[in-house]
């Protein structure tokens, strides 16, 4: 009896010091990968290692060895006491760790609810695990059906849907107001990361232009280089509000940069088109007063903080719903882990011939109709001895691997070959070349 | 006997009203593709069911109320099948489909008049006045609808409140261009209504232009719209503005069409013209 089981930490139960010490080493998965190939108590072994979570997913006989040889492998990995990282590792077995893969995989365990990364790094990492031959027939099935259930979360649920960092949620809100970007001006007031942030997130939604204004010109032109913008002189921002469309304002500046007075002037010249200012300044740049005005949308770092909490919610709305799927296709899972011994295999091969030989049977019921009782149950016979005997050897070698560690291979082989459960088998078989 | 055509028709209205609003709350794909469908079906029976009412009268079946409401839903349907090819804006059919489907329900209340028309009324010029003025007034309803979604979705930007229609509503560049271009077709169709129908009535009457309640209220919206698109296109109102009065316009509009026939009587009210 195999049994599958998850070791590891993440942002919430290690610290990021010991997390750092574990990853710190770029070749730490491949590593550990090779020391599991060698540790007789482990047959399948996954390593993952990302700068928020550090796991080992083994199939094993023996929990408590098993338990015992990747605590101490991952110890010896980051040149840390065992003792010490006992309290910061989390063990799951059996079901309750197929269902933390999947949620992990789902990003439903992430920092950051339904963040897209960590899919890629757990494919990446299956990838080394093929690549060092330490999948095998549970793990390839399981990682397939973890992909899987991510694909079904995102298409399913809204939990990647919208934005939660403060420019992302800006440049949402600006899509919300024009539509379309392409074409739009913008008007880049100061500097600082987060207002460059955002720049770039409009600029990849393809707005046209780009103007920087700062207090001091060379630093205005400095900006403006790195985003291929154009620097405009701090007394022009009057003039240039009647062209551009969108403003981000990130000045240090103690008191209002733009007033509602100066907006109100340029609307007539404007034409009423809409005007969105994003006021990431702490204290504020532009009067608050400016929202009021018709056509102009005015966000300050408040209001974007509240978009991205309000998102933040839905998102955990949206991941009891994916919590749903993942309950679902652990019972899935579960259940075909359960076939995967050798006694129900025998049996639904010995059903799956009983079936045939009934269809058969029927077929053929008007050609053989003229036969005598006694003849009718020579031919039955006839027909079972011959099906027993071609089912013989495979029954018999499958048995005698029962206790092997290959035996997997070989259930799964025969399930395939003889397509015992239908779309399973056809599944199953996806997931074998995928470990290829 | 209420045409089994029409029955159909209404059916499959309320079918679709009922697939639109759970597209708008779930948000599905393929619930939007089932009501979409859903309403193009409902819009070929509704158009076999004109067209042999059509051939039976003699003229455009809008001789009474059940006839003209059963009519402007389906110019509102079709019209919606148009702009949705036009802009792809799938809630817009939330909003419409209902509409539709209200309007046929209120229809299939009234009941049946008489189904024979007057010579007068066996006019070309009846044709052409009452389906440029329906599909006209079909386009401004649109106009109406794109405006009172634009003044939630504008609502909730302006107040930093982002609730659950934020998401599902379009963007409001996309709002008030539909509302601009409804406007920008519908007024020259209400137009083109108002010059054939006062060119039928010299036809038929023998005067274009005889003070009934539903000819001046008629010229009472169409300044309001003539107000509206001027200011738009001159003033360059766009956006809360517009919205807002596009909105007044249709009650104005509505007005005219209801409450003028129901209650100010004149040779316009199906009354009047169900008399011999």
């Amino acid at each position: 009896m195999e049994h599958i089981i998850v070791i590891g930490m993440n942002h919430e139960t290690a610290s990021v010091e010991l997390r750092e010490r574990l990853g710190a080493d770029a070749d730490n998965p491949r590593k550990a990968l090779a020391w599991m190939r060698n540790l007789e108590v482990i047959r399948e072994g996954f390593f993952l290692s990302t700068c928020n979570r550090v796991e080992a997913l083994v199939v094993a006989d023996q929990i408590d060895a098993a338990r015992g040889s990747v605590v101490s492998l991952m110890a010896r990995l980051g040149g840390i006491d065992p003792g010490d990282l006992m309290p910061c590792l989390y063990v799951f077995e059996q079901m309750n760790a197929v269902r933390h893969i999947f949620k992990v995989a789902s990003s439903l365990d992430s920092m950051v609810v339904g963040e897209p990364q960590i899919l890629g790094q757990i494919k990446e990492a299956y990838g080394l695990a093929t690549r060092e031959k330490t999948s095998g027939v549970i793990l390839n099935r399981l990682m397939h059906r973890a992909f899987h259930v991510a694909k079904r979360v995102r298409s399913e649920t809204g939990i990647c849907g919208s934005a939660v960092s403060i420019s992302y949620a800006a440049v949402e809100l600006a899509r919300k107001i024009f539509h379309l970007l392409e074409g739009k001006k913008v008007l880049l007031l100061g500097a600082g990361e987060m207002a460059e942030l955002a720049a770039r997130h409009l600029l990849s939604h393809g707005i046209s232009s780009l103007m920087v204004a700062n207090r001091t010109f060379e630093r205005a032109v400095e900006v403006a280089g790195r985003f291929q913008g154009r620097p405009v002189s701090f007394d022009e921002i009057g003039s240039i509000l009647t062209h551009v469309d969108i403003v981000i304002t990130s000045t240090a500046s103690p008191g209002y940069v733009i007033t509602r007075n100066e907006v109100k002037q340029c609307l007539r010249k404007r034409r009423n088109r809409p005007l969105f200012f994003i006021d990431i300044a702490v204290p504020r740049d532009v009067e608050p007063q400016v929202n009021d005005l018709g056509n102009v949308y005015l966000y300050d770092i408040d209001d974007l903080k509240g978009v991205v909490a309000l998102n933040l919610a839905q998102r955990k709305e949206e991941a009891v719903k994916a919590c749903r799927i993942v309950e679902e296709e652990v019972g899935k899972f579960e259940k075909w882990l359960k076939t995967l011994s050798v006694v129900p295999t025998i049996v639904s091969l010995r059903e799956k011939a009983e079936s045939i030989i009934q269809a058969e049977c029927a077929k053929s019921q008007s050609a053989l109709e003229p036969l005598s009782p006694a003849q009718h149950r020579a031919v039955e016979t006839l027909i079972r001895s011959i099906v027993d005997k071609v089912l013989n050897d495979p029954i018999v070698f499958l048995k005698e691997r029962s206790g092997r560690p290959t035996v997997n291979t070989y259930l799964d082989l025969t399930k395939r070959l003889f397509q015992l459960n239908g779309m399973e088998s056809q599944a199953s078989g996806k997931v074998e070349h995928g470990g290829d | 006997m209420t045409s089994p055509w029409f029955s159909l028709a209404l059916g499959l209205y309320l079918l679709a009203a009922g697939g639109f609003t759970v597209f708008i709350i779930r948000q599905q794909p393929w619930v939007f593709r089932c009501s979409y469908w859903i309403l193009v079906a409902a819009f070929v029976f509704h158009t076999v069911f004109l067209g042999y009412g059509y051939c039976q009268l003699g003229t455009a079946p809008v001789l009474d109320l059940r006839s003209a409401l059963s009519f402007f839903a389906w110019c509102l349907a079709g019209v919606y099948l148009v702009v949705q090819v036009r802009f792809k804006l799938r809630v817009l059919g939330s909003f419409v489909a209902p509409l539709a489907a209200f309007l046929m329900i209120i229809s299939s209340a009234v009941p049946i008049a008489a189904n024979t028309a007057k010579p007068l009324f066996k006019s070309f010029w009846l044709t052409i006045h009452v389906g440029t003025v329906f599909t006209g007034d079909a386009l401004l309803a649109i106009a109406f609808l794109a405006g009172l979604m634009y003044l939630i979705q504008e609502g909730q930007i302006k107040k930093k409140r982002l609730g659950s229609m934020y998401s599902r509503l379009p963007s409001l560049a996309t709002l008030d261009s539909i509302n601009y271009h409804a406007i920008v077709y519908g007024f020259p169709l209400l137009t083109v209504g108002m010059i054939t129908g006062s060119i039928y009535a010299q036809v038929a009457l023998g005067r274009y232009w005889q003070w009934d309640p539903k000819e001046v209220w008629s010229l009472i919206s169409w300044l309001f719209y003539a107000a509206l698109l001027h200011q738009r296109l001159a003033v360059g109102w766009q956006g809360r503005k517009a919205a807002v009065l596009s909105i007044v316009c249709f009650g104005v509009l509505l007005f005219t069409f209801v409450g003028v026939s129901l209650l100010m009587g004149g040779y316009h009210s199906f009354s009047s013209m169900g008399a011999r």
